[in-house]
């Protein structure tokens, strides 16, 4: 129930759906929930309505914690 | 941590379990409260490579399984009504009521459909006048935005034969039930990704705040959830205690504005029945006076009372953190996937089914 799959927007049905591509499979998607979704963005669908825009992560959230862990546990590697 | 040919997966998920065993200096608690890290955690064979003094357990983050046992007889009864046509999520087909379940009353001919989109539940009803269709709703923040969605379609269409049996519950009431729960004793949660996608951080700050629990948003992957499980156990040993997210290419700080939007418009909060943890306050998302004509418990009569779960059945302290799932003496024998009792075997995502599939001296992916 909890499962989100990330899917690429293709094209528009109107106003509020949209064919997107996950893997090789095309599904119809409903977008009310994330407004601004536009094609070849890539989206998080949950029951068949995406969620929202998955974005390019920039890794220095990862970093900063990685290297206060590092510290921590007493080695840098 | 970049992924290059010396830093592999393997070897980069070996270097956060050294700096786990490294970083974890006494006994402490960590609970998964999401389906979809439940089946991560066992498929990945992760709990094989955490210090043996954190103890990572899986909480009520499988909306099937929490779902109260009164509620499943709720549904199972509106099958067996005339005219109607139930439509359901896959996960919910299964589950066993006090008497049937939904699927043995489809096999007796009952109309019960299995749908993976609210908006197919719409659908039916557009295409099947003469039927009325009931959505059985269940799910967290993640799912009760599309409930709310196809509610909103329904009254603008004009659609009199689509109604709602709304079992949606809210998780940050639920984290506060556990954070007081003195059996729990929690040191910390790893937050459910794509709930928060919806309700953002905020929600969770009286963990750290009120109750000193660590709290990470993490992402599903091996690694993304070894680093999440790092960063509690850092927060626990630092006492820098937060609410962090690493998990920000889908979880905004806000969350989803436009998803709670449409929730509010439709629902209201009340006090709500979760399996194993009991009522919780505002835990419940209600279908407001507003929108009655979609909600079946109010349009038709249905039985809605309390029921004890069934005999032997362990699925409440499975889900509270308190026992693991081979605890329960029905677990394997007289409970298994094909033939299950409670609803933690039920779901893919229940943490006895999980654990049965995955944690039986199988492989582990991530030694030679």
């Amino acid at each position: 129930m909890c499962l989100a799959i990330p899917h690429r927007i293709i094209s528009f049905i109107g106003s509020n759906r949209a064919i997107a591509l996950a893997g090789a499979v095309e599904t119809e998607i409903r977008t009310d929930l994330v407004p601004d979704a536009a094609v070849d963005d890539v989206v998080i669908v949950h029951a068949g309505f995406a969620i929202e825009k998955l974005r390019q992560e920039d890794g220095a959230e990862l970093e900063k914690i990685w290297k206060e862990v590092t510290e921590l546990a007493g080695y840098p590697e | 941590m970049q992924d290059t040919p010396s830093n592999t997966p393997r070897e980069r998920i070996a270097k956060l379990s050294r700096a786990l065993d490294r970083i974890v200096d006494r006994r402490i608690k960590v609970m998964e409260v999401c389906g979809t890290h439940t089946v991560s955690i066992f498929r990945q064979g992760l709990r094989s490579l955490l210090p043996a003094s954190l103890e990572l357990v899986s909480g009520p983050g499988c909306p099937v399984c929490v779902t109260d046992q009164a509620e499943i007889d709720a549904a199972v009864s509106l099958a067996r009504m005339e005219g109607i046509t139930v439509a359901t999520y896959g996960d919910m087909i299964k589950v066993p009521g006090s008497g049937t379940s939904l699927l043995e009353e489809r096999s007796r001919g009952m109309d019960v459909r299995v749908v993976t989109s609210a908006d197919q539940a719409l659908s039916l009803a557009r295409n099947c006048r003469d039927r009325t269709v009931v959505l059985i709703a269940v799910g967290f923040e993640t799912t009760a935005p599309a409930t709310a969605s196809v509610i909103l379609d329904a009254r603008s269409e004009g659609l009199e034969n689509f109604l709602v049996l709304d079992l949606h519950k809210s998780v940050p009431p639920a984290l506060k039930a556990l954070a007081s729960d003195p059996l729990v004793k929690l040191d910390a949660f790893l937050l459910p990704g794509h709930v928060s996608v919806i309700t953002g951080l905020t929600p969770y700050r009286f963990l750290p705040e009120e109750h000193g629990i660590a709290c990470a948003v993490a992402g599903f992957e091996a690694e993304e959830i070894m680093i999440g499980l790092l960063e509690t156990a850092r927060q626990v040993k630092t006492g820098r205690l937060a609410v962090a997210s690493l998990y920000s290419r889908a979880v905004r700080p806000e969350g989803n504005p436009a998803a709670r939007a449409v929730i509010e418009k439709v629902f209201t909060y009340a006090d709500a029945p979760w399996r194993g943890l009991g009522i919780i306050p505002s835990s419940g998302y209600v279908i407001r006076e507003e929108f009655a004509q979609f909600d079946a418990l109010k349009r038709l009569d249905i039985p809605l009372s309390a029921v004890p779960p069934p005999e032997g059945c362990l699925c409440g302290e499975v889900l509270r953190g308190l026992i693991e799932p081979p605890s329960c003496p029905l677990f394997g024998c007289e409970c298994t996937p094909n033939h299950p009792v409670g609803p933690c075997m039920v779901s893919t995502e229940g943490s006895c089914a999980a654990f049965l599939k995955f944690h039986q001296g199988g492989d582990n992916p991530w030694e030679d």
